[in-house]
């Protein structure tokens, strides 16, 4: 039986401490309903517990947090999965700013748009490779930074129809890990020296890896997605400023 | 024609050999790890490549005959008071290569350092000094938030506090050790400085650059930091120390964020920093998650939500022209402390123009700071660190008389360890094994040694305050905290002695 708490009446703070008191007495699920803005929630858990979200959680749900999976019925806003190290976060709706920021494994899903500078600074070592999955569209700075995991944009739940898939900055100063976009982007929107490659076998392959767990957690047809081709955005080198200086 | 590099026409520094004493034993040609020293196998003998001397007097220091002088070299360009080889020769650098100018250590330029400008006061006849090998002299600390006031109750006849005090952290010395990221310097200064730090009774912090296995176990005289790249930041890092120190800006270059490069990402550095080796570590010029004092205040809480609220959380900036507002939006963040590095703050690395031109002096900082958080009633929310230029222990009391909670010192440090100031902490190559991780170069300075020179420096320093305090009549650190009265200034303007709030000598 999972432990069902109505975190209306408390601050986060409060919340955090049951949801700990409880992993430490061995619980291992919980279900929080009413929430609503409540911030950190699951912040530094280092457990491998699972938790449904009833509601939109604050700011930086899940940061620095090794293990939890969380889904999340309702839209989360800014820094959800901030320098994230091991766990998921699905979301069924939409996300803000800053998700996934310096990330450095687990995953993030999410169904709808997100906002800007998401997943800037992720990075990846040995078998930690962080993935964040957007399902609508993302705003500028996307894998701004990026070090390596993977983004991959999907462009298809949104609320923006008239926008483009992404915005401007896109990748700029990456250094390691990939993205990849169904559909394409113009040039412009790429950071300086970026460019858009096809995808080869291992690519589609491991694309299509990570996008039948996406589906699976949306209750999505995967073959709906993959009936437009893929651009990835790789790092042009691993030494962006290598040459920058004189001695 | 193949295009000259001026820059190696006119080298910096002149090696002289002593041929008299010289033994041709080659020990200087692998003491330097720059190659100046060259075997001419044709000729039997020893020549030199001048231009490629930094001066860091190594080769000298360890020939066993003393056969080796470096000096400056001695042809000189014809005097002119605005064009300086300094200036002529970075030309000559960047013609060569275009690029970004990039040095270590901190501002070299001649800024007034107001320390020296500043002296302190003693008792005669009036009150008697104290004399700390007689009588209790305290230098202990606490850093972090203070309650406004304390509201005692009296419970079954004994009094105690009506409210828990927030948690602070008590240190011997009101000196911690800066951060300086292993990778930027080797692992064995980092272990000295933690081994020191436990024996004295103080902090030390990681810098951004992770926390090696071998380091945990100094926990409790730990301050990690959280800076924009995030390296090696897991959750139990964050756990490890008893601070978390957020890094916006360093005094060195303020505005930008740092770069490990590659060369410098060796297999040891790649675990702790958790990137694969050989790959750039770039961290942002901002935290992309704060752009704001109400973003700074959301990572401040989300550090303390994560550690459960057992950490104390620093905020560390580079001291700007606005210092005193943005430190005051800080401590209404939540910070815990914050640290202020000036103009003089040191670093591994940094572009030449960042380290010599931007930010202002530490002195004016603290005394602006410390007014301005006294002014809003919000000073006891907070402890000021002070870092940047602490050359010896009367800047600490000067520090500290200004408004300073404690000082932070690095460079001084890293003095103790035997770092003659080359300046050349960037190129990995320092050949006194401090600002390198190369396996060969570390050996020459085993951390037995580094703490050693780092535990005898702060001791004497501490000594050295407590004679200062004893010659003020005070007995504690804590009676001379922004005890502006205690210092005079000497050739300062109205304007200088107005910010730094102190009278002139003789007033
Ligand atoms: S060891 Fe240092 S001082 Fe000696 S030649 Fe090499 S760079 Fe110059
Ligand atoms: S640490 Fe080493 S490289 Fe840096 S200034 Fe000192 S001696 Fe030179």
């Amino acid at each position: 039986m999972p432990l069902e708490l109505e975190v209306t009446p408390f601050h986060y703070s409060q919340v955090n401490k049951i949801i700990r008191e409880h992993i430490s007495k061995g619980e291992r699920e919980f279900v929080l309903r009413g929430v609503n803005g409540h911030r950190y929630l699951f912040a530094g858990v280092s457990a491998e517990v699972s938790a449904v979200i009833y509601g939109t959680p604050g700011l930086d749900l899940g940061a620095f947090m090794r293990g939890p999976v969380i889904r999340v019925f309702g839209s989360v806003q800014d820094g959800a999965g901030n320098t994230m190290d091991h766990g998921k976060i699905i979301v069924h709706g939409m996300a803000g700013d800053v998700i996934g920021y310096a990330m450095r494994g687990g995953k993030i899903h999410i169904f709808g748009d997100v906002g800007y500078r998401v997943g800037i600074h992720m990075k990846a070592y040995m078998d930690k490779v962080p993935v964040i999955i957007i399902g609508g569209k993302a705003g500028d700075f996307l894998g701004e930074y990026m070090a390596g995991g993977i983004i991959i944009l999907l462009g298809m739940n949104t609320i923006y129809p008239e926008r483009p898939i992404a915005g401007l900055f896109l990748g700029t100063g990456m250094h390691g890990g990939a993205i990849y976009i169904r559909g394409k982007v113009r040039e412009n929107q790429l950071g300086l020296g970026l460019k858009p490659y096809a995808l080869d076998s291992d690519d589609e392959k491991l694309l299509e890896s990570y996008l039948k767990e996406y589906c699976d957690d949306f209750g999505l047809d995967i073959s709906e997605i993959l009936k437009e081709d893929f651009i990835k955005i790789i790092p042009y080198t691993h030494r962006p400023y290598g040459k920058l200086y004189a001695y | 024609m193949s295009t000259p590099i001026f820059a190696n026409f006119h080298p910096d520094f002149y090696v002289e050999r002593l041929w008299d004493k010289c033994i041709k034993c080659k020990r200087c040609i692998r003491e330097c790890t720059y190659g100046v020293h060259i075997w001419d196998e044709k000729k039997k003998t020893l020549k030199e490549d001048h231009t490629k001397c930094v001066g860091c007097h190594r080769c000298s220091a360890m020939c066993p005959t003393n056969a080796l002088i470096i000096r400056r070299h001695p042809s000189d360009f014809r005097e002119h008071a605005l064009w300086t080889p300094w200036f002529i020769k970075n030309i000559y650098k960047q013609a060569d290569q275009g690029g970004v100018l990039l040095t270590s250590t901190g501002c070299a330029l001649p800024y007034k350092n107001y320390f020296d400008h500043l002296v302190i006061d003693a008792c005669q006849v009036t009150n008697p000094p104290i004399d700390p090998l007689r009588e209790p002299m305290e230098l202990r600390t606490f850093i972090g938030p203070k309650p406004e006031a304390v509201e005692v109750e009296e419970v079954n006849g004994r009094f105690r506090l009506k409210k828990k005090l927030p948690p602070v952290i008590r240190i011997e010395v009101p000196i911690m050790f800066a951060g300086m990221s292993y990778g930027a310097i080797s692992l064995h200064v980092h272990q000295g400085l933690a081994r020191a730090a436990r024996d004295l009774g103080t902090l030390y912090n990681t810098g951004e650059g992770g926390l090696h296995a071998s380091l945990y176990e100094y926990g409790a005289n730990t301050i990690v930091q959280c800076a924009s790249g995030r390296f090696g930041l897991h959750i139990d890092y964050l756990n490890a120390g008893v601070a978390i120190e957020i890094k916006i800006g360093q005094g060195a270059k303020p505005g930008i964020g740092g770069h490990l490069p590659g060369e410098k990402v060796t297999e040891e550095i790649s675990k702790t920093r958790m990137i694969p080796v050989g790959s750039d570590a770039l961290s942002p010029a901002p935290h992309h998650d704060i752009y704001s004092i109400e973003d700074l205040r959301g990572l401040i809480f989300a550090l303390k939500e994560a550690t459960e609220y057992k950490k104390l959380v620093f905020v560390k900036i580079a001291a700007v022209h606005n210092v005193a507002a943005i430190a005051s939006g800080i401590v209404r963040a939540g910070a815990d402390a914050v640290v202020i590095d000036g103009l003089k703050g040191g670093t591994g690395a940094s572009p030449t123009m960042f380290r010599d031109n931007i930010g202002i002096p530490i002195e004016l900082a603290i005394s602006a700071v410390d007014k301005r958080l006294r002014e809003e009633g919000i000073r006891h929310r907070t402890s000021i660190i002070a870092s940047g230029g602490i050359r010896c222990s009367a800047d600490v009391v000067k520090a500290i008389a200004l408004g300073a909670d404690a000082v932070y010192i690095g460079t001084a440090a890293l003095i103790a360890c035997g770092c003659t100031m080359c300046q050349r902490c960037h190129t990995g190559k320092c050949p006194w094994g401090i600002a390198t991780n190369n396996p060969e170069l570390m050996k020459r300075l085993p951390p037995e040694v580094a703490y050693e020179k780092i535990y005898n420096l702060v001791k004497g320093w501490a000594h050295e305050i407590k004679e200062m305090l004893g010659a003020m009549g005070i007995n504690s650190i804590e009676s001379l905290k922004g005890n502006r009265d205690k210092l005079r200034a000497v050739g300062l303007t109205r304007e200088e002695m107005e910010i730094l709030e102190v009278k002139h000598a003789g007033e």
